[in-house]
């Protein structure tokens, strides 16, 4: 797993106080982390400052599962 | 009960009245508070009669980019801000057929644009910690109307508004998002009333006479207590009766 996925995973686990073993790239946020809307809006806030990037909303709406975070991270983490 | 020691606030509009008596009481239970409004010697006044724990923190609310960064100044000043106070508000009284643009528009601007302004700021570090305390400072005039007042009652009824649907969205937070909506308080403001003008606002209050700043700085006091926990939404009407909603 590259660096930004970690620390995706870890932002996760920790915000979503959920199992690490739960949060695969495949993993959505709301369907199976349990996530509600707030807490999406709370986990991009902390992407945005763990990676010192702006993610806009219409790219934060394309976020629905932890690979998507990370492609879009690995993306725009220039 | 409604202990506040080891909370942060930061209270605007200071310099008045009803916002020294609130950075008092809060102050008097405990609290640290961030102190803020335009006129810089009042607040350094202020400071001195409450000595410790007591930051000053000069803003013009009505350029909105100095009141995006007051909270963060106010985070700075004292490692966290655990409950905001939006108290600073103006009038800029005129029948509404006269009234100008500009009347109209400052008073929206700093009475709720710049509530919704702090509060925005405020709510990352809040929802981290799980714990918040917004409360804004409305007015009975925002739930009943008053004639010459067409803005100001449209900035405190927007005020309501929003409180409501903040705290709908930040409840699960631990974060609570009140008003409290004073009648006539004895202030500077009421003060310039003349007496005749004043026997008849005591004609409408049941309890007879007007109300104290520090009848609104408890009430502000109770909602930012932990014992307040479960309100959130409300409009507490500190008012002598006046109106009962």
């Amino acid at each position: 797993m590259s660096d930004i996925a970690e620390r995706v995973k870890k932002i996760t686990v920790e915000h979503l106080d959920v199992d690490a073993a739960k949060v695969e790239p495949k993993a959505s946020f709301i369907d199976d982390l349990g996530a509600d809307s707030l807490d999406i809006v709370e986990l991009v806030m902390a992407f945005e400052e763990e990676f010192d990037i702006e993610i806009p909303d219409d790219a934060a709406e394309t976020i629905q599962t932890v690979g998507d975070a990370i492609a879009y991270i690995e993306k725009n983490n220039a | 009960m409604f202990d506040l020691t080891g909370k942060t606030a930061l209270v605007t509009g200071a310099t008045g009245g009803i916002g020294g008596a609130i950075a008092t009481a809060l102050h008097a239970r405990g609290a640290t508070v961030a102190i803020s409004g335009t006129r810089a010697e009042k607040l350094e006044g202020l400071e001195k009669e409450l000595g410790e724990r007591v930051h000053v923190l000069p803003c013009n609310l009505s350029d909105l980019e100095a009141v995006d960064a007051l909270p963060g100044q106010a985070v700075e000043a004292m490692g966290s801000l655990d409950i905001l106070i939006s108290n600073a508000g103006v009038t800029r009284d005129q029948i509404f057929m006269r009234m100008k643009e500009d009347e109209w528009d400052d008073v929206l601007r700093i009475n709720l644009t710049a509530y919704h302004r702090l509060a925005k700021a405020c709510l990352r570090g809040m929802a981290k910690k799980r714990f918040g305390r917004i409360i804004g400072i409305t007015s009975v005039v925002g739930v009943m109307g008053n004639a010459g007042q067409a803005n100001y009652a449209a900035s405190k009824a927007g005020m309501i508004g929003m409180s409501k649907s903040l705290a709908q969205e930040m409840a699960t937070r631990g974060i609570t998002v009140n008003c409290v909506a004073p009648g006539f308080i004895a202030t500077a403001m009421t003060d310039a009333l003349s007496d005749q003008q004043k026997e008849a606002i005591y004609g409408k209050i049941p309890a007879g006479k007007m109300g104290t700043p520090e009848d609104i700085a408890s009430a502000v006091v109770y909602l930012a207590s932990d014992e307040a926990g479960y309100v959130t939404g409300q409009t507490l009407h500190v008012n002598g009766g006046m109106v009962m909603i």
